[in-house]
């Protein structure tokens, strides 16, 4: 039995902690009104580099001082983001910046026929801008809470197919893979919750969801009859139940299965875990539409599920090989051994590659046909979040190729641990990516709410993994295939 | 000095492994091991030196990706530039998400083909090469250890036929 040790508990209270007021401190800094968005893009025109290096100094992030340069040429270009972006909007800004500067310094003169359209444009500007800022907290919340929440649902993905396939190596790890996926149900609320307060438009992370938008845009009018707040809020219930339900039985199952002196739990794993993977396969799908590609309502993707899958199943095995690699080191886990890390490490590997397959797939095809509805995704990407967009393939892609290719580095903790850090980190920037062009735009950049987000859910995520890690034994004894397991070499 | 070996012939992968586990317990010198089909584990089992055929496979697919990148440059950017699809070929770095397939399929097809070559080099292996088996049974069902005798034929008899041996014989290799 492993418990719980109290200074990685105190730990994961502090990341809370610490993370809940960053999360408080974004939410209270991001601007209120429309006069403040002004004051911001004031001082960022005039005293623009005190701004920059103030936001660095917030940052941790060793990337972020190349980002929060570009940032600023940007800002200083006024690029306009996807929701909007034509060509069209990015030279009417830069237009009416310098009349708004004009404005501000002789207001009383300029008040001519011909300034009145020009202050229309400038006050939707400064809307536009106020929206992306109070967007910004929410985006950096919304991110880390469904990364967590879609990790343990690799986990889970995962454990399923390895009861499903009768897989001899793993059993020994199945209570590892349960204890992971227990954080399920705590993300699932969370983020049912986060889902509901869009929709009571507390926040403007899915502008399908705002009347005035749809009424003003043929394009997400027309798909209104699945992207619309009832039947998207229905298909999140039903998809978090499922994938709850199955969690919760599998691991009932399986703790059942220790005690009893048939193997009928076992076999009923089997059934409900070969059900679970054909309503997965199809809800994953649809997930990842709903609450992540919707966020570029005009944009799609056909191949954005397995995209989306691929980056949070490697993401969940990674964190399956950290798990069993800090239980080994206080000793637990006896039965694991150098093979059953190996072959971790060989899928942390292959499916890094996998990753980069899709990522590359869904990029060629669109940079190729050069069609604009579907390209102005990468180009925003490419253009406002150029370091992370390339970045985040060197981190998922050639630092695990070149480290984890290596068989004799497979079995060496610290360079699977520091590839796994470098890989989940990568894998957390990608979801950035796929999250914040659309909902904060040009005005990103890693700061206080971004930080505090990843904080407060990796103190979380500890926290219930390993209070659940302590509430039953870690070998699962009469699990069909455990001698099986137990001697398993590579 | 004679050149005598012992050819020790088993009938199941497990008894092999087993057997070929007590030889080197036993400090006999297996000469090679003769098998129908790869038996996982035999190399450990033996104590062969790791393969360094991985090694050389990742150079040949580093050989692959650069000579894909030379042709690709070498066809598209100088010899014979092209607009296609509005994307003129003026920079390879800018063409470039057009030529990863083509560098992909170049690294895999360098580092399968010159692996495969190398290993037939290292075994000795060439079209009509007459087969170096001793006994013919080892490409069907059985399995043949060849160990050398060191003046202690009996012992070795003995010893193998405890292992569980379904045929021991010496041989007088030339």
């Amino acid at each position: 039995m492993y418990t719980f040790s109290s200074k990685l508990k105190t730990f994961s209270f502090i990341l809370m902690a610490v993370g809940a007021l960053g999360i408080g401190y974004g939410f209270y800094t991001a601007p209120k009104d429309i006069q403040e968005v002004e004051k911001i893009l004031a001082a960022e025109s005039h005293g623009g580099h005190g701004e920059a290096k103030h936001e660095e100094s917030k940052s941790t992030d060793a990337s972020h001082e190349k980002a929060s340069t570009e940032k600023l040429v940007l800002a200083d270009d006024k690029v306009a983001n996807t929701a909007v972006g034509t060509a069209a909007v990015v030279d009417d800004s830069t237009q009416v910046k310098v009349e708004a500067e004009a404005i501000q310094a002789d207001s009383n003169i300029k008040r001519e026929t011909h300034v009145v359209s020009e202050e229309k444009e400038h006050a939707e500007h400064l809307n536009h801008v106020l929206h992306q800022l109070q967007n910004k907290p929410w985006a950096a919340f919304y991110v880390a809470c469904i990364f967590f929440m879609l990790v343990s649902l690799g986990v889970l993905a995962f454990y399923a197919i390895q009861q499903v396939s009768q897989a001899g190596w793993s059993p020994v790890l199945f209570r590892v893979m349960q204890g992971i996926t227990s954080y399920l149900p705590v993300g699932s609320v969370i983020f049912f919750i986060v889902l509901l307060l869009s929709g009571l438009h507390l926040n403007h992370l899915f502008i399908w969801l705002d009347p005035e938008v749809v009424a003003a845009d043929k394009l997400i009018a027309n798909k209104t009859g699945y992207l619309n707040f009832p039947f998207w809020i229905i298909r999140a219930a039903v998809f978090l139940m499922g994938w709850n339900l199955y969690q919760y039985f599998s691991r009932k199952n399986c703790l059942a299965q220790d005690e009893s002196n048939d193997n009928l739990n076992y076999k009923k794993n089997f059934n409900i875990s070969a059900i679970f993977l054909v309503f997965f396969i199809v809800t994953e799908s649809i997930m990842s539409w709903d609450w992540i590609m919707s966020i570029d309502p005009h944009w799609f993707s056909t191949l954005f599920g397995w995209y989306v899958f691929s980056s949070f199943f490697v993401s969940g095995i990674t964190i399956i090989a950290l798990v069993t690699l800090y239980l080994k080191s206080k000793g637990l886990l006896e039965h694991v051994n150098t093979s059953h890390i190996h072959d971790l490490a060989k899928f942390m590997f292959g499916f890094s590659v996998f990753w980069t397959y899709l990522w590359f797939s869904q990029f060629v095809l669109i940079w190729y046909a050069n069609i604009p509805e579907e390209v102005t995704y990468f180009i925003t990407r490419i253009e406002l979040y150029n370091l992370p967009f390339f970045g985040a393939v060197v981190m998922n892609f050639l630092f695990p190729l070149l480290i984890l290719i290596n068989t004799d580095f497979k079995r060496i903790t610290w360079v699977l641990v520091m590839a796994g850090v470098v890989i989940l980190a990568g894998h957390y920037l990608d979801f950035f990516l796929m999250i914040m062009p659309g909902t904060v735009g040009d005005r990103w950049f890693i700061g206080v709410s971004e930080i505090a987000s990843v904080l407060f859910f990796l103190g979380l995520f500890i926290f219930v993994v390993f209070t659940a890690l302590s509430k039953s034994p870690l070998l699962p004894k009469r699990n069909p295939f455990i001698d099986e397991s137990k001697h398993f070499h590579y | 000095m004679s050149n005598k070996v012992i050819y020790a012939i088993y009938n199941d992968d497990d008894i092999l492994m087993d057997a070929v586990k007590k030889t080197r317990a036993a400090h006999h010198h297996i000469e090679e091991v003769f098998t129908p089909f790869p038996v996982h584990g035999l190399d450990k089992a033996m104590g062969l030196a790791p393969t360094r055929l991985a090694i050389c496979s990742f150079l040949y697919g580093c050989v692959g990706i650069s000579f894909a990148t030379w042709m690709m440059n070498y066809i598209m950017i100088q010899d014979w530039p092209q607009d296609i699809g509005g994307k003129p070929s003026f920079s390879y770095i800018e063409n470039m998400p057009a030529f990863v397939p083509i560098m992909f399929e170049l690294t895999v097809f360098f580092a399968a083909h010159l692996m495969v070559i190398t290993f037939y080099m290292r075994s000795r292996l060439w079209p009509f090469k007459e087969a170096e088996n001793p006994d013919v049974r080892t490409t069907d069902d059985h399995f043949l250890m060849e160990v050398a005798v060191r003046d202690n034929e009996e012992e070795l008899i003995s010893f193998f036929q405890n292992t569980g041996a379904v045929e021991v014989k010496v041989i007088d290799k030339h």
